[in-house]
């Protein structure tokens, strides 16, 4: 996040796209009921009329796939009238005649055409954002799911800098991270192409200071994504995969496929608490320790470090996660020998700029916002304040594409997937809490009914739907809060995994898999 | 009987939830939240009060496993230690440190993740690790 989780209540204006605040992020859903509350006008983009839309001034329901031209239709209005805030594009940003050039060409009725979204509430959305004394972007994985992911994220900083929503409270651009230390892992540098603080790995002075640091040579050449290291597998060019604490055949795109990519893994080790999907495969299994069971700190959505504290003792014989690493690399001839995991903190602080002042000591009460560049430093709540973190924000045209697949005759449906209230992700958690698992036992599809009379179902009767990658099998809700023509399951569950229709296309920079769309057909099933 | 609470971040979504974990006599046994916690300031989800429940379940792992025929049995931590380290020396001595790949997790701690890409860059050799940002 730009801002912080807290300064989502001093917002005048609360855009909410991609997002089921609600079930994702509760506890940010609550900032913005507060806000609501406070007088704040709140804005629904979704094509479900989720939990909070239900508070939204205007709730429009895009279809799959189109966020780029409504975004670009909300800043044709912007301009059209003069909403802009001239004096932040000509002071902080640049491009911004590129982007002026492009946005002309969507019009609302345009962008109804693409985005089934009426052109008065196109124009009304334009107008509450843009008017607002502080606007606020709240978005999630239906904004970034997308084989246009990183347009979409682009087009959502465009239309904050374009009215000059940016490095004030009650501003941003606001990505909610899902799981509890993404943005941690991202930190920490378990991505392939940069070290600690997003330092790349290509860069020779930052590939110099870590080797000096670690005494050793350091590949220079980013290594693989997750899509990568799957067709890796599957061409023999990856002989081995060790996996901490994932369970890919459950999360990845098009899962029977990620199944069969692991099979041929000559060596597959997996490290986790539970026996997941995956570790049912594996070669070896480690036996790791829970969050309650470990010293540490996790980075939440708005880079606050915050400490974990071990409040119980391992279960049997499963042991701490850093212990095993160490040991690890210990035989294959790389000694480690830290003590403790505030030892490690001490190292993470020495070589990450962003990290430099944080220490365990620091973090008591209520943790520390990164960039945190020095011991006296306080942290950083709101970022982009004086001036843009690369110079000037730099405007993108974006053109809106259509998704990588569409409906035909074959498939009519359009499918998307989600988080539901209870549980959380492929339920590894969530599903052996017996609290939550008595809420919600088994996924359903949820389906309009003009949709569900079609098809003669009704809630609870099984339907199979099957897309281009396979089929599962899931029970109806029939509800108005899905468009027609459009269907929804959540991913929790390995007995209707969405990932087995999910498509694996990819956004062409980020590599993140088009999760939010596909095309299936439906058939009750008996 | 020993009751103790002691505070931690949770283990579910990006918001990080502040939180007191309860444990009586070494089961826990409930949440409690954290009033000045910045985050949640005295709130939970239903995830969040659920929190525990999942840490001593009786499916979790609690002895390492090797597959011997097929099947997953239960070893020692030496044993899963050394073959683990020698079938990833002898991929990287037969195909090179490209050849192996690693996931890191968004659930580790940070500790944990930046010891585990130290472990992969310096100890293995190779850049290839991701983790499910993307996913």
């Amino acid at each position: 996040m730009t801002n912080s989780i807290g300064d989502i209540e001093e917002a005048d204006c609360i855009l909410i796209t991609g997002s089921n605040t609600t079930s994702s992020h509760p506890l940010i859903a609550d900032r913005v009921y507060r806000a609501k509350e406070n007088g704040a006008r709140v804005i629904v983009a979704d094509p479900r009329r989720i939990h909070i839309a239900h508070i939204a001034d205007v709730h429009v329901q895009q279809r799959l796939g189109t966020d780029v031209a409504l975004l670009n239709g909300i800043m044709h209005v912007i301009l059209e009238q003069g909403w802009q805030d001239q004096e932040f594009i000509a002071q902080r940003c640049e491009g911004f005649q590129a982007l002026r050039d492009t946005v002309k060409q969507y019009p609302p009725s345009t962008v109804e055409e693409i985005t089934g979204v009426p052109a008065q509430d196109i124009e009304r959305i334009a107008e509450i954002y843009a008017r607002a004394e502080a606007a606020s972007i709240l978005y999630c994985m239906g904004i970034t799911q997308h084989t246009t992911g990183v347009d979409n994220v682009k087009s959502l900083a465009n239309l904050a800098m374009l009215t000059g929503n940016l490095g004030r409270p009650g501003t941003g651009v606001n990505p909610l991270r899902g799981q509890n230390n993404v943005q941690g892992a991202c930190d920490m540098g378990g991505l392939p192409n940069v070290f600690s603080g997003y330092q790349q790995v290509a860069n020779s002075d930052a590939n110099n200071k870590f080797a000096s640091a670690w005494q050793a040579d350091l590949p220079d050449k980013p290594g693989l994504t997750i899509p990568d290291m799957m067709a890796g597998l599957e061409d023999g060019s990856v002989q081995g995969l060790f996996v901490l604490g994932e369970n890919p055949v459950m999360s990845d795109p098009d899962a029977d496929h990620v199944g069969k990519a692991l099979q041929k893994a000559r060596f597959l080790a997996v490290q986790d608490i539970f026996l997941t999907e995956t570790a049912q495969m594996a070669h070896v299994v480690l036996p790791g320790v829970s969050f309650a069971e470990k010293d540490g700190t996790f980075t939440n959505t708005e880079r606050r470090v915050m400490r974990v504290r071990q409040a119980v003792d391992p279960v049997g014989d499963a042991r701490q996660d850093w212990e095993i690493i160490q040991q690890l690399s210990n035989r294959l001839g790389y000694p480690l020998d830290y003590s403790s995991p505030q030892e490690i903190m001490q190292e993470i602080a020495g070589l990450t700029p962003s990290y430099g002042g944080i220490t365990y000591d620091r973090l008591e009460g209520h943790g520390l916002q990164w960039p945190c560049p020095d011991s006296e430093h306080p942290g950083t709540k709101i970022l982009h304040q004086e001036r843009i973190a690369r110079g000037l924000g730099l405007f993108h045209a974006v053109e809106y594409q259509p998704p990588a697949e569409s409906v035909d005759e074959k498939y009519p449906y359009w499918l998307t997937t989600g988080r539901i209230y209870t549980h959380y992700h492929t339920g590894s958690m969530t599903r052996n809490s017996p609290t939550l698992e008595r809420e919600a036992p088994e996924g359903w599809m949820e389906i309009h009914p003009q949709e569900a009379q079609k098809l003669g179902v009704s809630t609870n009767d099984r339907v199979r739907i099957v897309s281009r990658r396979g089929s599962v099998e899931a029970a109806a809700f029939v509800t108005e809060d899905i468009n027609p023509g459009t269907v929804f399951i959540s991913f929790h569950f390995a007995e209707s995994n969405a990932n087995i229709l999910t498509n694996p296309a990819t956004d062409p920079v980020a590599k993140i898999p088009e999760y939010k769309v596909c095309a299936v057909s439906l058939e009750k099933a008996a | 009987m020993e009751y103790k609470n002691i505070l931690t971040t949770c283990t579910y979504c990006g918001c990080g939830c502040n939180f007191y974990l309860e444990n009586l006599d070494g089961s826990l046994t409930g949440t409690i939240p954290c009033k000045t916690s910045p985050v949640n300031e005295g709130k939970l989800c239903i995830k969040g009060w659920n929190a525990h429940e999942f840490v001593q379940s009786d499916q979790r792992l609690t002895s390492p496993l090797i597959r011997r025929e097929g099947k997953l049995v239960p070893v020692s931590w030496e044993e899963a230690l050394d073959y683990t380290a020698s079938e990833l020396s002898s991929i990287r001595s037969e195909h090179g440190p490209d050849s192996l790949a690693f996931l890191a997790s968004a659930k580790a701690t940070n500790e944990e993740n930046f010891l585990f890409q130290k472990f992969v860059r310096a100890g293995v050799g190779t850049n290839n690790i991701d983790h499910c940002a993307r996913l």
